[in-house]
């Protein structure tokens, strides 16, 4: 063999094994960090905990209020923005006319899905707490982050009607249907699995959400009673433990226990996109 | 002939289509009502380039703050951007279809874990790491580990989901007769993924790493845990900064008015930078005809 062919598949190989380490260094850090935080924390995850009001700033005791917490502001942030956000999609995929309009308020559903969650924070602050007077609650930050998961849910609906065919809205319409009788009878269940997806998507970036909650919630550890009560979610909970080095115990089983929801959550949401495929 | 009541609908439709630009439009009308009076009254040059920000002595300069979040972004992007291209190269090209489809599934599941997990992660495993790195390398110096360095490698790792995921796609799109003209012509799988398929799919791994930037300018909690909050100019990797971000986060609970109108001065600094970066990313994109996102 001539020396420029060696000289080439030596390159070759190497070039091979570098992006094999590069690959192999991506998917360990996956591994490693998942891996990390759930052997360190899941051991800590004990009925006490999950049952058990924060006591001590949440140095001992449980998280019962924070996880009630998280599934009011989490709830109601996915409440309000789903109806919006499919509402949305529908008017992109079956009403509008490709006009300058749609491509203006296009545009602005992607500068939304752009803006950081700080600045989301921002505006929730400003707006939500001080402006309308509803104060660090609940609502504040259910309303701030129904705000921040509206592009989640319209282009998870978006890509959902775009798979129905059209020959069903034709039928329909062709039986005498309305436009919005066919939409909401015909097109919109045959989405069902994909507005979910989305709705699931949605849930999960809601309940992962920081920034944005630091600075509306307030962050008391009480149980909350009613949606004007400021209360903590468990990732705001988590960063509060981490910062100020409360309990090393408790802020393990904290980050292991919102880590296994989140993957739950993916899990679902792909689970349900992958099977509407099939289907 | 359309219904009252199919026309009433067809409104009511249009108005939540209009939720975003509302949404937007508020946004951008309560953050820049709240920072501009700091802005006019400071001057926005010397707000942007002034050295020193202690604003219990009045004093808003948010240059070691810009140089905070910029130095943690390059210094992510220099980490994550050839490990994420060489990702996508290799789960593009180099795997099989059903590897790769499990390797994607794997790497978007790093793009759903919530942000203060990585800050805890990285302070609960990477600061100690680099404190003991950099007292092997420099010892003597007292270093806590929160720095640079720490911020830059977390914001990497969180990036990543981002500049694979859009690079995968801009590789894939390139089409298959390039790649057989030019195994066709004596070129091996390395040259023609050097020569050939990364220049075609250029716009598209342009576009991702534009998209990571703007994500790693923008986020906060991770950098807030780990890269120490002290607002003075960083002058190594191993120093501790502060961003924009964490300094908005850790500063609005216990700031006075004037203080808070600074904190919403720099939301505006960084609303303007991401909107910018997300333009220009979504201008590559369509420019050279793949505007589709990912």
């Amino acid at each position: 063999m001539n020396t420029v062919i060696k000289r080439k598949m030596i390159k070759s190989r190497v070039y091979g094994g570098i992006v094999w380490v590069i690959a192999g260094i991506t998917l360990a850090a996956l591994v490693i960090i998942i891996g990390y935080i759930l052997v360190k924390g899941v051991p800590h995850i004990t009925w006490e905990f999950l049952s058990g009001e924060p006591e001590n700033l949440g140095r001992d005791g449980g998280i019962l209020s924070i996880i009630i917490g998280t599934l009011y502001v989490t709830a109601l942030s996915v409440i309000i923005a789903t109806p919006v956000g499919v509402a949305a999609a529908v008017y992109f995929n079956e009403y509008s006319k490709d006009g300058k309009i749609v491509k203006v308020i296009r545009f602005f559903t992607e500068v939304l899905a752009g803006i950081p969650s700080i600045i989301f924070g921002l505006f929730g602050f400003a707006f939500f707490v001080i402006q309308l007077g509803m104060g660090w609650s609940i609502l504040s930050g259910g309303l701030t982050l129904a705000v921040m998961i509206l592009p989640t849910i319209i282009r998870s609906t978006e890509e959902a009607l775009k798979t129905v065919p059209m020959s069903y809205r034709e039928g329909s319409l062709a039986l005498g249907a309305s436009k919005w009788y066919t939409i909401k009878k015909v097109v919109l269940p045959c989405c069902r699995s994909g507005i979910v997806t989305g709705l699931i998507l949605g849930l999960g970036r809601a309940i992962g959400e920081t920034a944005a909650v630091m600075l509306t919630v307030g962050g008391s550890l009480n149980m909350p009673a009613s949606v004007f009560d400021s209360t903590r979610t468990m990732a705001l909970h988590l960063y509060m433990l981490a910062s100020e080095g409360l309990s090393e115990e408790k802020t393990y089983a904290t980050a292991a226990l919102l880590v296994i929801i989140v993957l739950l959550i993916n899990t679902a949401a792909n689970e349900i996109s992958r099977r509407a495929m099939r289907a | 002939m359309k219904s009252n009541r199919e026309k009433a609908i067809e409104k009511i439709i249009f108005l939540c289509a209009a939720v975003s630009v509302a949404a937007v439009a508020l946004i951008t009308v309560f953050i820049f009502m709240q920072g501009m009076p700091v802005l006019k009254e400071k001057g926005l040059l010397t707000f942007i380039t002034g050295t020193t920000w202690a604003p219990t002595n009045g004093s808003y300069g948010i240059l070691p703050l810009i140089a905070g979040t910029m130095s943690v972004t390059i210094g992510a992007l220099i980490i994550g951007t050839p490990t994420g291209v060489g990702c996508a190269v290799f789960l593009a090209e180099m795997l099989g279809k059903r590897q790769a489809r499990l390797a994607r599934s794997a790497i978007e599941l790093l793009a759903g874990i919530p942000s203060v997990v990585y800050g805890f992660f990285g302070l609960a495993v990477i600061v100690p790491a680099i404190r003991g790195l950099a007292k092997a390398l420099m010892p003597g110096t007292d270093t806590t580990g929160l720095s640079v360095l720490a911020g830059a490698i977390v914001l990497a790792i969180m990036i990543l989901p981002t500049i694979v995921s859009i690079s995968v796609n801009a590789v894939e799109a390139v089409p298959m007769e390039y790649r057989e003209a030019s195994l066709a012509l004596g070129a091996d799988k390395r040259e023609t993924i050097t020569k050939v398929i990364l220049p075609a799919a250029k716009s598209g791994i342009f576009s991702s790493i534009i998209l990571g930037m703007g994500r790693a300018i923008g986020e906060t909690m991770a950098v807030l845990l780990i890269t120490g909050n002290v607002a003075v100019l960083p002058h190594s990797i191993f120093d501790s900064a502060a961003t924009m971000t964490g300094t908005i986060a850790m500063e609005m609970s216990y700031a006075s008015p004037e203080h808070q109108q600074a904190l919403f001065a720099i939301g505006i600094v960084l609303f303007v930078i991401i909107v910018m970066l997300n333009g220009i990313a979504q201008a590559v994109m369509k420019r050279f005809g793949r505007g589709e996102k990912a």
